[in-house]
């Protein structure tokens, strides 16, 4: 990767304030604060940048892919603005474990917030990720009905999936769904089609959002947890963190799971967060010929249910399970959780369950007990929250970055006048598009994109160097695998594992034993 | 995206290509190689030839003509030594990832990408051992799980240093490579709490494990805990009752699988029970011209067992190049019954083979019967236990006269009960 990319700026819009458009907390600033080099905008542990108490004119905290999107929509005007995260790398809440699916909202509750904002960013995503790089499939949705019950649901699914502006859904009858689905184990009645429902990697999503922010002049601070919140009337807000003051003219709370811990430090109690944990296997290559399209089961009282997908890596997802917790750090799995999976899967893909389990994992989503979001703009204190981002979030994401803008500009910040974002391209972490192990002339160009470390995944030694020498390198091997799947395959890393560790150490960013 | 990179192929041919440079692939080139077979070329992904044995800095790979140990490393480069001077070709940073057609394999390499045909093609690629979550081991997903074969590299890579694996490990299975693990881990400086196997301590392999290491036989590892670290595993024994040994490490050991993605990809005949190719006793597969040897068939022999294995298929390959016998596997299918969990070969040919079988579960007095067709052409109980791990070997006796007209060869096991018989 070339170190490409520092947004292409005029002189006239440097040098030009947001001053007379500025409220009360965004002040001008001058030109000599243009943003330094990308590189120096990622800062992991030490000291602040910029000196004690270092003023922003936003802060969002946590950057998850809700984060990411809302500094990447920052970072178009000359705003000061800071992503902070608790942990060492973007992406390692939520935002790392989920079903990785952009869905088109079909089936949000018409009306609410929620529904608007997925429909929007199923389009506003699909768009980025063609021009970012970010692989997506539109392989489609097939919600199969294995009961009576269920099959006289399906025209209700239309309607509704209608009321949310989705008119292409189509009821399928067995025969139809069979031919469309040919290992789908027996019994299936029929099925509402849902064109549109695509497969997206999550990481290089997440990634590219900060990628792009970094260097647009965001400077990102990592290993920095917000601890405390100074009540200062009117003035900007000073954030206490793991790694020093910080100063906010505006502030963003996109923290996931800890929406509601982050409001109460500014004593708001408008909600509370119950972690609902979603176990899910993935299965080896080998199962991605069972399955052509996202089967998802008829909604019951007890949500969602037990999919099976297709991913972006040429794997097939089982899961996730819903299990309400108390618990905001419980992403291990459970025996039951899996035997359940298991069962489940039997009976929408028997061939499935006789196939290699390539990895298992859990995530957590933000449930507040209410059917939607929870956005809210609070212009007295300058404060916006991003809560109960609960299982849509990814797909959500780019469209949520545009309302918590309006919110911002609600609670009287004014962002002047809009630029062109640094570009940015990711490497293909997808199936369905080339990738460098099969790309003659990126071989020819570096050698090393013809030597093979990962061999499950087929990553190539320039693929991990390029991620280790990126705008935002890895803080470890976790990092390093979300970057280019070295180590996501069959052996889990068993193989390649100690050769990306020397690599890691060698390029002095590594954590080493992560 | 990019345009479509595959016109940039280069396409050559060769007439054996070898896929995996371990003792069976070189044993197999250096075979064919002296025995006229043409060009035989061998693809190995790693930047040296060798396979497995490579990473086992330690005896346990018999003795060289003169009678000095063997350890792996000095295995390996005998090996590959043997193969190069038969004037076989072998390649190292090669790796295959696809087939480009019947008999035309797809690789990559820092030199470009090629398509490389031959009129065979000997797949022997090896075995690996199944992770964390191969194995739906629950709970955390904390660092500090690895398997033996991690385990051997991270070693080769770092040296054997505790601050690379951890300070207190658990090892978790009854096959041999347990025994190596316990060495290694205590050689690094790495405290052994306890290793956990299924069967009782003395199935643990012929260099068994150190008399003072502490065994919890009959048990499994059912789960992990640990945030950010691993620090315990729960152990349940046979009566159900679990404990929780604590540990920053835990070694998966054994519970082989074959290092399988080129069969699945060419869409090979897979062995019943397993997930290796279906062979025949000559060590063809389904697809004609396409032979398989070693750990691929086996995970978890001895490197000698793999060796001799890639001497036979090269017999085999001499026969189609030649034109005595061109054709795919054929035969009677053999499949396993009872608390047998696979057998090898898949299918009978004409002649008595010997036959491989592994069991489900540890049985103590076990009886054995070959049959087709609802009759019993063998029965004999065995003077000995059978573990999953340790495969029991049947000499052609026990597959002479099945009908070449009938059903499959059934090989079963059953529990004898103890000592009764
Ligand atoms: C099992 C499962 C399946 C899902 N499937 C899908 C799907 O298919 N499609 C889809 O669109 N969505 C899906 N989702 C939902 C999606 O993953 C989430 O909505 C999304 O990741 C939420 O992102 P986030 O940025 O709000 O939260 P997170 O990713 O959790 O990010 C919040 C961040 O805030 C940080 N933070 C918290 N407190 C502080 C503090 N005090 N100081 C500093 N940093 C802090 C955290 O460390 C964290 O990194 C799924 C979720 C789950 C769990
Ligand atoms: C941890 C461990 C300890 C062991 N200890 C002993 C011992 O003490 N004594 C003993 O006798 N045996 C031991 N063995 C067993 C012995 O190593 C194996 O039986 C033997 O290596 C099997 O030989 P093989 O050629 O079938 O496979 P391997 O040795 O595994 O060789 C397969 C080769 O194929 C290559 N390959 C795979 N796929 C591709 C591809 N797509 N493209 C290119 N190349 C590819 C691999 O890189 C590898 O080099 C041990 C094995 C392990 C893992």
């Amino acid at each position: 990767m070339t170190p490409h990319g520092r947004r292409p700026r005029t002189g006239a819009a440097t040098a030009s304030p947001a001053g007379p458009k500025a409220a009360s907390g965004a002040a001008p600033r001058p030109a000599s604060a243009a943003p330094p080099r990308a590189g120096t905008h990622v800062s992991r542990r030490g000291p602040l940048p910029g000196g004690a108490g270092e003023t922003y004119d936003v802060v969002v905290v946590g950057a998850g892919v809700v984060g990411c999107a809302i500094a990447r929509a920052l970072a178009r005007y000359p705003l000061r603005v800071a992503l902070v995260e608790a942990a060492d790398d973007v992406g390692e809440g939520s935002s790392k474990a989920n079903t990785a699916i952009l869905h088109t909202g079909f089936d949000a509750s018409p009306g609410t917030l929620e529904a608007g904002l997925v429909r929007a960013g199923h389009r506003l995503l699909t768009g980025y990720a063609a021009e970012a790089g970010i692989p997506v499939e539109p392989v489609g949705a097939l919600l199969v009905a294995w009961d009576e019950t269920q099959r006289a649901a399906l025209p209700g699914l239309a309607a509704k999936a209608a009321r949310n502006g989705h008119h292409a859904t189509r009821i399928i009858d067995a025969a139809e769904l069979r031919r469309r689905e040919p290992h789908l184990g027996p019994g299936a009645l029929g099925a509402l089609a849902v064109p549109g429902e695509s497969l997206v990697c999550p990481w290089s999503t997440t990634l590219a959002y900060a990628t792009q922010a970094v260097r647009s002049g965001v400077r990102l601070l990592l290993g920095c947890r917000v601890t405390g919140i100074a009540p200062r009337p009117g003035a900007p807000h000073r954030l206490t963190t793991t790694r020093g003051p910080l100063t906010a003219r505006f502030l963003v709370n996109a923290c996931g799971l800890h929406a509601d811990r982050f409001d109460a430090l500014l004593g708001v109690r408008d909600f509370a967060v119950t972690p609902r944990r979603g176990q899910l296997l993935v299965y080896d290559k080998p199962a991605r010929s069972l399955v052509r399209h996202i089967l998802l089961p008829v909604p019951g009282p007890l949500g969602k249910g037990v999919l099976v997908a297709p991913t972006v890596y040429g794997n097939v997802l089982l899961g996730p399970t819903a299990e309400d917790l108390d618990d905001r750090a419980a992403t291990g799995t459970t025996a039951d959780g899996l035997a359940g999976l298991r069962e489940r899967g039997a009976r929408i893909v028997p061939a499935l369950l006789d196939e290699e389990v390539t990895a298992a994992y859990a995530g957590l989503r933000a449930a507040t007990g209410r059917e939607d979001y929870r956005c809210a703009a609070r212009p007295d204190r300058r404060y916006v929250t991003v809560g109960g981002i609960r299982s849509t979030g990814l797909s959500a994401s780019l469209a949520l970055a545009e309302h918590v803008l309006g919110l911002l500009a609600e609670c009287g910040l004014r962002t002047g006048p809009e630029r062109p974002l640094a570009p940015v391209r990711m490497p293909n972490l997808g199936e369905a598009f080339p990738r460098p192990y099969r790309d003659a002339a990126a071989i020819a160009r570096d050698p090393a994109f013809g030597t093979v470390v990962c061999p499950c995944e087929h990553v190539t030694l320039g693929e991990v160097r390029a991620a280790l020498a990126s705008d935002l390198p890895p803080a470890g091997l976790g990092g390093l695998r979300r970057r280019t799947r070295a180590g996501a395959g069959r052996c889990q890393g068993g193989h390649c594992r100690p050769a990306l560790r020397a690599l890691s150490e060698e390029y002095g960013k590594g954590a080493g034993t992560r | 995206m990019n345009p479509r990179p595959e016109q940039d192929r280069a396409a050559r041919s060769v007439d054996v290509l070898v896929i995996g440079a371990g003792p069976a692939g070189l044993a197999a080139a250096a075979r064919l190689a002296a025995a006229g077979a043409g060009r035989v070329e061998v693809l190995e992904r790693e930047p040296e030839a060798g396979g497995a044995p490579l990473f086992c800095a330690r005896p346990g790979f018999g003795a060289d003509p003169r009678g000095r140990a063997l350890d792996g490393p000095g295995y390996a480069r005998r090996a590959v030594r043997a193969a190069v001077r038969a004037g076989a070709v072998v390649r190292t940073g090669v790796t295959v990832t696809g087939w480009a057609g019947p008999l035309t394999l797809e690789t990559t390499a820092p030199t470009g990408l090629a398509a490389v045909g031959a009129r065979a093609v000997v797949l022997a690629t090896g075995a690996r051992e199944r992770s964390r979550p191969a194995r739906l081991l629950p709970g955390s997903r904390a660092p500090g799980v690895l398997t033996t074969g991690e385990l051997q590299r991270t070693v080769t890579l770092f040296g054997a240093r505790p601050e690379h694996i951890g300070r207190r490990a658990v090892v978790a299975g009854g096959d041999p490579v347990a025994g190596h693990a316990v060495r290694l881990l205590r050689r690094a400086g790495v405290a052994v709490a306890a290793v956990v196997c299924e069967g009782p301590r003395a199935a643990a392999g012929p260099a068994g494990l150190p008399a003072d290491v502490p065994v919890l036989a009959g048990a499994v590892v059912t789960e992990l805990a640990g945030r950010g670290r691993l620090d315990g595993v729960t152990v349940r024994d046979r009566d159900g009752r679990t404990r929780t040994v604590r540990c920053d490490t835990l070694v998966l050991a054994g519970d082989w699988i074959p290092e399988h993605e080129l069969v699945r990809a060419g869409g090979l005949p897979l062995a019943p029970g397993g997930r290796g190719p279906l062979v025949d006793a000559a060590l063809r597969t389904g697809v004609p011209g396409v032979f398989a040897a070693g750990g691929l068939l086996r995970g978890g022999e001895p490197a000698a067992r793999a060796a001799a294995e890639g001497r036979a298929v090269a017999d085999a390959v001499l026969a189609r190049l030649d034109g005595r016998d061109p054709g795919p596997a054929r035969g009677l299918p053999v499949v396993a019954g009872g608390a047998v969990h696979r057998v090898h070969p898949g299918l009978l040919g004409p002649e008595p083979a010997p036959l491989v079988l592994w069991a489900a579960r540890p049985l103590v007095r076990p009886v054995l019967s070959v049959g087709q067709d609802g009759r019993i052409l063998r029965r004999a109980r065995l003077g000995t236990g059978l573990v999953p791990w340790r495969p029991l070997r049947l000499g052609p006796g026990w597959t002479q006269d099945p009908d070449p007209g009938g059903g499959p060869v059934v090989v079963r096991a059953e529990d004898g009960g103890d000592g009764t018989g």
